[in-house]
């Protein structure tokens, strides 16, 4: 699995990091995403799938063959 | 849509408290842009699908910026309620100035914060959990807990002293009053928040303090710039409204609706893991969460295989979108352990809502709550008995009646 994250469209809702800690974090000036594992572990695919599902801005894309 | 229709008057009224007004499937189903008339006697134009609701929003080319020429009011009275006041014109609604001052504000509301926030949070339900306990059963739970909570917490992060909650909680309830109060009541109302802020600020001026008034108005955004003070009072009064009424009534519908099935309760009672899911879904089957957003439709726009002419006013009901079949499979039953759950509770895109994370850990910091101490509570009446407030921009419930 491969994440990437666009800094645009994120609008610091948090949910990715709510639900995902270890894969995503917030910028402390702005509450914009911070992608901190672009490859996670196959345990936390399922809640990062969740994560780019829920997440309001449609910031999270993530691709699952690389 | 056909002309000579007469539009359904808004909000639509339902015959039961949690469950929602049979229209929405037809609405969903026959008529996805729907002609309606607002409080004021405006049109307006209702979206009921979830891809439709959700197009719309997403859409950063509308705002809810009714103060265009030409955008319908929604309240009766002559400043059209809290989408259109002057106040709400204060903090930018789109482009780069909105997004500075959401960065601004948003770093306040970052799920790290918020988290920090928690056991201050479980510990104010507590406190209000202790004096519901000593008054006695049964009880009234939105006045006891659901309606004190969240305002103690915006006091909080706003640096405002506990014996200004109630004043805080008045204000709240009239600013978004749609047809409770006189407009001379909701100005006043107006008049008493700004000056009250003015010199917050002016207090925050002189000895800042570890809140978020006084962040606002000593740090600076991406430009270097803070916010000048009207913005600065205007973001305080957003935030009150916004946060107040909003997790007010959640908390009394969520506990209303996981109790009026009472396997619900006993199966988190049982698995507390799924907090957080069931807090999901409640938002999502919430049928009485408010009139909706407005958006101002500023260029014509394809939704639902219909054009919106421009200079529509487009009603979006996100809870009318959370029950689409299309959307979520058995979207008329609650399935606590929903997930993914992508409801439309808080919006959608730049304009979602910015308190979110706040009132996430709000709702599932009460219900955890609540589980310790009061495994036994059940609802004093029959769900049905529930009645709805009216009038407000926010759905609710009149009063919770629990006992233990």
């Amino acid at each position: 699995m491969r994440v990437t994250v666009d800094e645009d469209r994120c609008c610091g809702a948090g949910q990715c990091v709510l639900l995902a800690p270890e894969v995503f974090d917030q910028r402390d000036e702005d509450g914009i995403v911070v992608l901190l594992d672009a490859e996670p572990a196959p345990s936390l695919h399922a809640i990062v799938r969740e994560a780019a599902e829920v997440c309001p801005g449609a910031a999270i894309a993530v691709s699952e063959d690389g | 849509m056909e002309r000579h229709v007469e539009p359904l008057a808004y909000p639509i009224p339902s015959d039961e408290a949690l469950e929602p007004p049979a229209e929405w499937a037809e609405l969903r189903g026959r008529c996805p842009v729907a002609p309606i008339r607002l409080p004021s006697g405006d049109q307006a134009a209702l979206l009921t699908r979830y891809s439709d609701v959700k197009q719309v929003l997403a859409d950063p080319r509308f705002t809810r910026d009714l103060g265009a020429a030409g955008g319908a009011r929604v309240a009766a009275n002559e400043s059209g309620g809290v989408f259109s006041s002057p106040m709400s014109q204060a903090i930018p609604q789109d482009g780069e100035d909105h997004q500075r001052w959401r960065r601004m504000v948003g770093r306040w509301f970052t799920a790290k914060r918020i988290a920090a926030l928690r056991p201050g949070i479980a510990a104010m339900a507590e406190q209000l959990i202790d004096a519901m306990v000593d008054d006695g059963r049964p009880a009234d739970l939105r006045a006891s807990l659901g309606f004190p909570l969240p305002v103690w917490v915006i006091c909080d992060l706003l640096g405002v002293p506990e014996s200004d909650r109630d004043r805080f909680s008045h204000w709240s309830d009239t600013l978004l009053n749609l047809t409770r109060y006189s407009d001379q009541e909701i100005t006043e109302a107006q008049v008493e928040f700004f000056g009250y802020m003015s010199r917050q600020v002016a207090a925050r001026r002189a000895d800042p303090g570890d809140d978020l008034l006084s962040s606002l108005l000593t740090e600076t955004g991406p430009d270097g710039k803070g916010l000048d003070e009207t913005t600065l009072i205007a973001t305080g009064l957003g935030l009150l409204v916004a946060g107040h009424e909003t997790t007010a009534n959640m908390i009394g519908k969520m506990v209303a609706m996981l109790l009026a099935d009472r396997t619900r309760w006993e199966r988190l009672l049982a698995d507390r893991s799924l907090v957080r899911v069931a807090v999901e879904e409640t938002l999502r089957y919430d049928a009485n969460s408010g009139i909706g957003l407005p958006r101002y439709i500023t260029e014509d726009v394809e939704v639902g295989g219909a054009v919106i002419p421009r200079g529509t006013t487009v009603m979006c009901s996100m809870a009318a979108a959370n029950r689409d079949e299309e959307a979520f499979e058995h979207a008329d039953e609650m399935v606590l352990e929903r997930s993914p759950n992508p409801h439309l509770a808080f919006g959608t895109g730049a304009h979602s809502c910015l308190g979110q994370a706040l009132a996430r850990t709000e709702l599932q910091t009460v219900l955890e709550v609540l589980l310790d101490r009061l495994p036994t509570l059940e609802l004093a009446v029959a769900p049905e008995k529930l009645e709805r407030v009216d009038g407000l921009v926010v759905g609710g419930l009149r009063a919770v009646p629990v006992r233990w």
